[in-house]
């Protein structure tokens, strides 16, 4: 018989089991699940930066804010009829007397959706370059997006009559003249999230492979090395990161739609952080690692959350800290031959026979 | 209130909000000039000394209850210092990022317990009658003039603190070693220089400093589980303009953080002050990426 690959194998029934999901699960855990999913596009780009290239960022809901709210900007604007003077109702709420001048354009889908991937992936570019091109990375990088993620959330929240503040925007119903609320909506939002996953994984998979991948890889472990080899390195800390944050961007702008809601308390520091967090636990240098993380963490959290709010915010902490200290490679790390955590699960699994025999 | 007037004291609260900052991020800045790490969990270390100058006056009321509150609130911030420098710290050091994320972890820990004991909303802590009163100018072309006394104190205990750090640093022998091992930690190390020992002594001086801090901050305000979160990320940006490790350039640092920020404020909202804050950060480091004061090394980083 040929012998099968067995990762060849799982990958197709993961998929497979993805695609099926709206018949298997639950529409509540269906729409946990696409959420969660959509988050996950998010922690690969984490991957990508920290794993690989070795750059924290403590700010990638700056990004995912910027998603968000440019797919939100538009679903606001549907239906309206701006030329009428129409304005979305938070702002009428607030006073406003016209529809500000950066509103306008995104009454078109194109125009918003373009935003969606361009808007947050430019900028991280450019923030990141202002870092890189001065040396600036480790710590210090990511203590300067920390400070960018709160800024950019009291930002929001104070600008209450141009974004919505504190409560975010909210209470749309349409996306090109489809209704978003019913569950045909819901499972077709699912779909196109499920789609995208797929796609970003085996565009990053492509790209770690590549010749790209190794450069990246080699300025993570050695950027004097890297340097004295006679490669700027960074062009490819540029690259990944503005991938990052578009792919950050993209997963917002999905988060939104399934969640009905994007709001200040999704891109602070706080939920930035926890975001890490996600990749972490899942394994940093291991694709599949950030989405499984993700999921893993979200469900953990969905579960415990709501029971004792109090009691996760300890098993968070705790989260952190272990898995930092004792799992640097995270789950994924168990089942990567040759890595510590691998080895440590060989060692449990190859004694536990000899105990019983005792 | 003449212009000058408000001028003036918006000058004289970038001197008070600078002089918390230079509390708070003196720690901060020592530690990673000698271990290149910087613990996320420093804030917390404001609170604790917030809660414990509010149970300090609890058991000691009365006009000297807040001099008391002082030691008791640097001794029990150190001795927290040192046991996350133990158990946490030292072990990730060789991981600086990685330390970063642990201590969130420890700071998102703490939070949930002063929340759990203390509750959500905050302890108020009353200044002493003694710090209740206003210096105001009456005359004079500063006409107008108010300043709070309590705000004063602040600059007082500041400035004897830095002077106390200072002379510690550069008069007594801990110092010399302190600065031996921030300058070559492995030659440091091959003299005979306890380097594992200054990282923990250096560590919980600087949580200490940050209690220290939490008992000024107590007076400002009440006390809540999140209290340090305000002041940590400007904290941050202190060290990341001040450079490796150097008390000088935290000072200097600070003050340029708190000036800014009390100066821009007269033209914009705080929100906004916060992105212009963080743009000239972004725009200082493409200037001085090694920050104000730079430690001489020949060591490459990286």
């Amino acid at each position: 018989m040929k012998k099968f690959d067995p990762k060849l194998i799982s990958g197709i029934i993961i998929i497979i089991l993805g695609a099926l999901a709206p018949w298997i699960i639950s529409q509540y855990e269906l729409s946990l699940l696409g959420r969660f999913l959509a988050l996950s596009i998010l922690a690969m780009g984490i991957m990508l930066t920290w794993g690989e290239a070795g750059i924290l960022s403590l700010g990638q809901g700056v990004f995912f804010g910027l998603g968000g709210y440019a797919l939100a900007m538009h679903l606001k604007l549907e239906g309206l009829n701006v030329a009428n003077g129409d304005m979305p109702d938070f702002m009428v709420w607030s006073g406003v007397s016209a529809l500000p001048k950066f509103w306008y354009p995104f009454q078109s889908g194109i125009f918003s959706i373009a935003c969606v991937v361009l808007v947050p992936g430019l900028f991280a570019a450019g923030f990141s370059w202002l870092m890189f091109r001065r040396r600036v990375g480790g710590v210090y990088f990511a203590l300067i997006t920390q400070a960018l993620a709160l800024a950019f959330s009291t930002l929001l929240i104070s600008q209450q009559s141009l974004t919505g503040g504190f409560n975010g925007l909210t209470d749309y119903s349409t996306l090109f003249g489809y209704d978003i609320t019913t569950s045909e909506a819901a499972r077709v939002i699912y779909w196109v999230t499920f789609v995208i996953v797929v796609i970003a994984f085996f565009f990053l998979k492509w790209l770690l492979g590549s010749r790209y991948g190794v450069m990246l890889r080699a300025t993570r472990d050695g950027e004097n090395r890297v340097r004295f080899l006679g490669h700027n390195p960074v062009p490819y800390k540029v690259v990944a990161f503005g991938i990052a944050g578009a792919l950050a961007g993209i997963g917002g702008a999905l988060f939104t739609l399934h969640s009905g809601v994007v709001s200040p308390a999704l891109v602070g520091v706080v939920p930035s952080i926890e975001m890490v967090v996600w990749v972490a636990v899942g394994g940093r240098n291991i694709l599949w690692g950030a989405i499984a993380g993700t999921l893993l963490v979200n469900f953990a959290k969905d579960q415990i959350s709501s029971a004792f709010p109090s009691l996760w915010l300890y098993g968070l902490g705790a989260l952190f800290i272990l898995a930092v200290s004792f799992l640097p490679m995270g789950i994924a790390g168990l089942f990567r031959p040759g890595s510590g955590e691998e080895r440590v699960m060989r060692r449990i699994i190859s004694r536990r026979p000899l105990k019983t025999a005792e | 209130m003449g212009e000058s007037a408000f001028l003036v004291g918006q000058i004289f609260n970038g001197f008070s909000v600078a002089s918390l900052f230079v509390l708070a991020a003196l720690g901060l800045a020592l530690s990673f000039g000698l271990m290149r790490v910087i613990n996320m969990a420093h804030g917390e270390m404001l609170m604790l000394g917030g809660y414990l100058a509010y149970m300090t006056l609890q058991v000691v009321p009365g006009p000297l209850g807040i001099i008391v509150a002082m030691p008791v609130a640097f001794l029990g911030a150190a001795l927290i210092g040192a046991l996350l420098e133990w158990s946490v710290i030292h072990r990730l050091s060789a991981r600086p990022l990685d330390t970063l994320l642990a201590t969130w972890g420890v700071s998102l820990v703490l939070q949930q317990a002063a929340r759990n004991l203390f509750g959500a909303i905050g302890v108020e802590v009353t200044a002493p009658s003694w710090l209740n009163h206003v210096v105001q100018l009456h005359t004079g072309p500063l006409e107008g003039l108010t300043l709070p006394d309590t705000r004063l104190f602040i600059l007082v205990v500041a400035g004897i603190v830095l002077a106390g750090i200072a002379l510690i640093l550069n008069k007594t022998r801990l110092g010399l070693y302190v600065r031996a091992v921030n300058q070559d930690r492995s030659t440091a190390a091959a003299m005979g220089v306890n380097a594992r020992l200054i990282d923990l002594m250096v560590f919980s001086l600087g949580t200490g400093v940050a209690g220290l801090a939490g008992v000024i901050l107590a007076l400002l305000g009440p006390v809540t589980p999140t209290v340090g979160q305000s002041y940590i990320v400007p904290a941050f940006l202190v060290v990341i303009l001040g450079g490796l490790g150097s008390l000088v350039g935290t000072t200097i640092a600070s003050l340029i953080v708190g000036l800014f920020t009390a100066l821009i404020e007269i033209f914009v909202d705080v929100s906004v002050a916060q992105v212009l804050l963080l743009v000239f950060v972004i725009v200082f480091i493409q200037f001085r990426p090694q920050g104000v004061i730079t430690v001489r090394t020949r060591a490459l980083e990286g």
